[in-house]
C-alpha cells in the first residue's frame, strides 16, 4: 500500500505570548493553548491532497511525546488522516531521538513519502527531517513550497535564501514543508466526531528499541533583552532629522 | 584546553558567502579554537583563497568532486563526514544552506546539534533563541563526542581579512548518492545590496497593497543604498518574492537601520529584526505592536510619507 507518513508535533499555539518562568526552568505552558505545529498542518494537508489525487492510499500521522500529544493526533485525524501512531515519551525528546523513533515507524510502515515541518515553532531546531533522512540514507528536500509526484520521484521546489531551487528526489524521501506549500483546510465538527473512531495506536520508545538519550542539557531560559523605549516623530522631515542626529544618514 | 573547529564554507562556486566569515568569529569564541574551513566544490581554488584570508583561520581544506557543483546536503554530508573525525565542533551558518546541510551531518554522526548559536559561553555552553526569539535558552553538551552547530549570522560580525592560512587538498573517496538531483534555481538577480548583509533595509508589509505598491520602496531603497525586505503577509499575497521575507521563517537580519513600512509587528516578524541597531516604524495605526520595538516611530499614511522622504533626501 502506498503510504505517506506525517510528523505531528504538539506546540504552544503561535498566537500565545510566550513568557519565561521566573526561575528560568522553561516557558509558562500551564493553561496555555496548545496546537499542531503550523508546519505540520501544512505537511498533513499536502499528504491529504496527494491521497485525494490518487497518488497515495493511506495517510498516517505520528508523534513522539507525552500522553497530551494525542489531542493533536486527534486533530490530525479530524483533518483527514487515516490512522495515528503515538510513541509515548515523557521529558525532553531531542531531534535525534524523534528521528530514530520515526525511522522505526518507517521500517514498519514502508511509506513512499515522509513529510515533516521545516521547524517546530517552540524549539525552532529545524533538524528532525534532515536527521531522519540521514539515518534512513534517503533523499531530503527541505523548505518545500511545491511538490510534484510522479512514478518513483518527486520534483520539489524549495524556498532557499537565493530564491527558489528545484530538486528531483527518488522515492522514498523526506520532505519538510515551508509556509507557502498550501493552506491547510479547516476541521469540520462532524469530522471531529468521526476522528474519535479512527485508529490511534500507542507505542513506547522502549518497545521500538530507541533509547531516550538527552545529549544537550537545558541549563536556563532567559527572557530576551528588551529594547529601549523609542521616540515618536510627526512627519518625514522630523524623521530624517532624527536619523541624521543618530549618524544614520 | 584546545578545540578543533571545522567550518563548512558556504559559496556559489566562485565567491565565499559572508556567512562563513561570521562563523569564524563565532568559532573564535570557543576557548583555544583551532579553526579549519572546508570548501566542498568542483574546483575549490578561488573560494579557498578567500577563506584563507580570513583572520583566525589555521587551515583551509579543499574537497573537490564534480558532484559538488550544487550544495546538495545528501551529497556533501558524507564527504564532510569523511574528514570530520579529528574535530570537536563542526559549524555552519544558519542560512538555508547551513540548516539543510548541518543537521544531515549531525544525523550521520549521531551527534547533537545546537541550532542558531547566538553566543558562546564555553566550549560546551551556548545560547540560542527559542519560541521565535521570545526566550533565550542556554544549552550545555557533555563535552564527550562531537558537536554540530549552526551559527545565527546576525549575532556575529564578519572576521577581518589579512590572514594567510595554508590551503590543502583532502583526498576523500566515499560513494556518493545519486538519488538527489539539482534541477534549477531561480534567483531574482537584483542590483540592490544583499538583504542578509545590507547596512540598511526597508521592508514593506501587507499595506503596500500590490507588487506595484512596492515600487515606492524600491525607489527609496535605491536612493539610500538599502536592501528591500517584506513581511510574510506581503510575500503570501504575491507583492514580493519569497527570498525577501524577514522573520522567524524568513531571514534573520541585523542591519544598522531597519525601516518597517506598513508592517504591524507580529512576533514572527520581530524575530527577524531583533538585532537591528535602529528600527524605524511607519504605520497609520498608532497602536500597532511595531511601535513597541521601534526606536523612531512615525504614525501616518505610508503612501504620503515614503514619497515625501524621498523628496527631502
Ligand atoms: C527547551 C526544550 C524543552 C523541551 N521540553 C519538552 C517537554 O517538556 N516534553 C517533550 O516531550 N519534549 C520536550 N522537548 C523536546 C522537543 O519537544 C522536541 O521533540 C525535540 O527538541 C525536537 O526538536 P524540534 O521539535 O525543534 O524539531 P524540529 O527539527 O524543529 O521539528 C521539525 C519537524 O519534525 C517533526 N517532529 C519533531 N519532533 C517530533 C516529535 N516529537 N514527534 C513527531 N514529529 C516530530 C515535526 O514534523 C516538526 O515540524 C524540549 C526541547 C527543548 C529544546
Ligand atoms: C508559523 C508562522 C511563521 C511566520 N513567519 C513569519 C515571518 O517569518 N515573517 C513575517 O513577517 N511574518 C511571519 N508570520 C506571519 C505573522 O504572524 C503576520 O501575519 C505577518 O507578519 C503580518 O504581516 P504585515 O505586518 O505585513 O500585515 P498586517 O498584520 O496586516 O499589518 C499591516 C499593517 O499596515 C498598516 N497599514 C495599513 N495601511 C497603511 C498605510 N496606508 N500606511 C501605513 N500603514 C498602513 C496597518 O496599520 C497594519 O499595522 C508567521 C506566522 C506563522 C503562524
Amino acid at each position: 500500500m502506498k503510504r505517506v507518513l506525517v510528523g505531528i508535533k504538539r506546540v504552544v499555539d503561535y498566537n500565545v505570548r510566550i513568557r519565561v518562568k521566573p526561575d528560568g526552568s522553561g516557558v509558562i505552558t500551564d493553561g496555555v493553548k496548545m496546537s499542531v505545529n503550523p508546519f505540520d498542518e501544512i505537511a498533513l494537508e499536502e499528504a491529504l491532497r496527494i491521497k485525494e489525487r490518487g497518488l497515495a492510499e493511506e495517510v498516517i500521522v505520528a508523534t513522539v511525546g507525552p500522553a497530551d500529544c494525542q489531542q493533536q493526533l486527534r486533530t490530525a485525524l479530524a483533518m483527514g488522516a487515516d490512522r495515528a501512531l503515538h510513541v509515548q515519551a515523557d521529558g525532553v525528546v531531542e531531534p535525534l531521538v524523534a528521528a530514530r523513533a520515526l525511522l522505526k515507524l518507517i521500517e514498519r510502515e514502508q511509506p513512499l513519502l515522509v513529510i515533516l515541518g521545516k521547524q517546530a515553532i517552540d524549539d525552532d531546531n529545524g533538524q528532525t527531517g534532515q536527521v531522519l533522512a540521514a539515518l534512513w540514507n534517503r533523499p531530503q528536500a527541505t523548505y518545500a513550497s511545491k511538490i510534484e509526484l510522479s512514478a518513483g520521484t518527486a520534483r520539489v521546489t524549495r524556498e532557499v535564501d537565493a530564491g527558489l531551487e528545484t530538486l528531483d528526489v527518488d522515492l522514498p524521501a523526506v520532505i519538510t514543508t515551508d509556509l507557502r506549500l498550501n493552506e491547510p483546510r479547516y476541521v469540520k465538527l462532524p469530522d471531529i466526531m468521526k476522528a474519535k473512531k479512527k485508529p490511534l495506536e500507542t507505542l513506547t520508545l522502549g518497545a521500538l528499541g530507541v533509547e531516550q538519550r538527552q545529549q544537550l542539557k537545558l541549563v536556563r531560559f532567559d527572557p530576551p533583552p528588551q529594547r529601549q523605549k523609542g521616540i515618536r516623530v510627526t512627519d518625514a522631515a522630523e524623521l530624517l532629522a532624527a536619523l541624521k542626529s543618530k549618524g544614520l544618514l | 584546553m584546545s578545540s578543533r573547529v571545522l567550518i563548512i564554507a558556504e559559496h556559489d562556486g566562485t565567491k565565499l558567502n559572508a556567512s562563513t566569515a561570521k562563523c569564524v568569529t563565532c568559532a573564535q569564541g570557543i576557548p583555544g579554537a583551532q579553526i579549519t574551513i572546508v570548501v566542498c566544490a568542483v574546483d575549490a581554488a578561488a573560494v579557498a583563497a578567500q577563506a584563507a584570508q580570513l583572520s583566525g583561520v589555521a587551515r583551509v581544506l579543499c574537497v573537490e568532486n564534480p558532484a559538488n557543483r550544487h550544495a546538495l546536503a545528501a551529497v556533501w554530508a558524507p564527504q564532510v563526514l569523511a574528514i570530520a573525525a579529528p574535530f570537536s565542533h563542526i559549524l555552519g551558518p544558519s542560512t538555508t544552506f547551513g540548516k539543510d546541510l548541518m543537521a544531515r551531518i549531525a544525523g550521520l554522526l549521531g551527534a547533537p546539534q545546537v541550532s542558531d548559536i547566538m553566543a558562546i559561553e564555553s566550549a560546551t555552553r551556548f545560547r540560542r533563541p527559542v519560541y521565535a526569539g521570545n526566550a533565550i535558552l542556554t544549552v550545555e553538551s557533555s563535552g564527550e563526542g562531537q558537536l554540530v552547530g549552526t551559527v545565527r549570522t546576525a549575532s556575529f560580525q564578519a572576521a577581518a581579512g589579512g590572514g594567510a592560512a595554508p590551503i590543502e587538498k583532502a583526498a576523500v573517496s566515499v560513494e556518493l548518492p545519486t538519488h538527489t538531483r539539482f534541477v534549477s534555481v531561480s534567483a531574482a538577480r537584483s542590483d540592490r545590496p544583499d538583504l542578509q548583509t545590507a547596512r540598511r533595509v526597508i521592508s514593506g508589509g501587507r499595506a503596500l497593497g500590490s507588487a506595484e505598491g512596492f515600487r515606492i520602496l524600491y525607489s527609496l531603497a535605491d536612493k539610500l543604498g538599502a536592501a528591500v525586505g517584506a513581511s510574510r503577509a506581503a510575500v503570501d499575497a504575491g507583492y514580493a518574492p519569497n527570498e525577501m521575507q524577514v522573520g522567524q521563517t524568513g531571514k534573520i537580519i541585523a542591519p544598522e537601520l531597519y525601516v518597517a513600512v506598513g508592517i504591524s509587528g507580529a512576533i514572527q516578524h520581530l524575530t527577524g529584526i531583533k538585532d537591528a541597531r535602529t528600527i524605524v516604524a511607519i504605520n497609520k495605526d498608532g497602536e500597532a505592536p511595531i511601535f513597541e520595538v521601534a526606536d523612531i516611530g512615525l504614525v501616518g499614511d505610508l503612501f504620503q510619507i515614503i514619497p515625501e522622504i524621498e523628496r527631502l533626501l
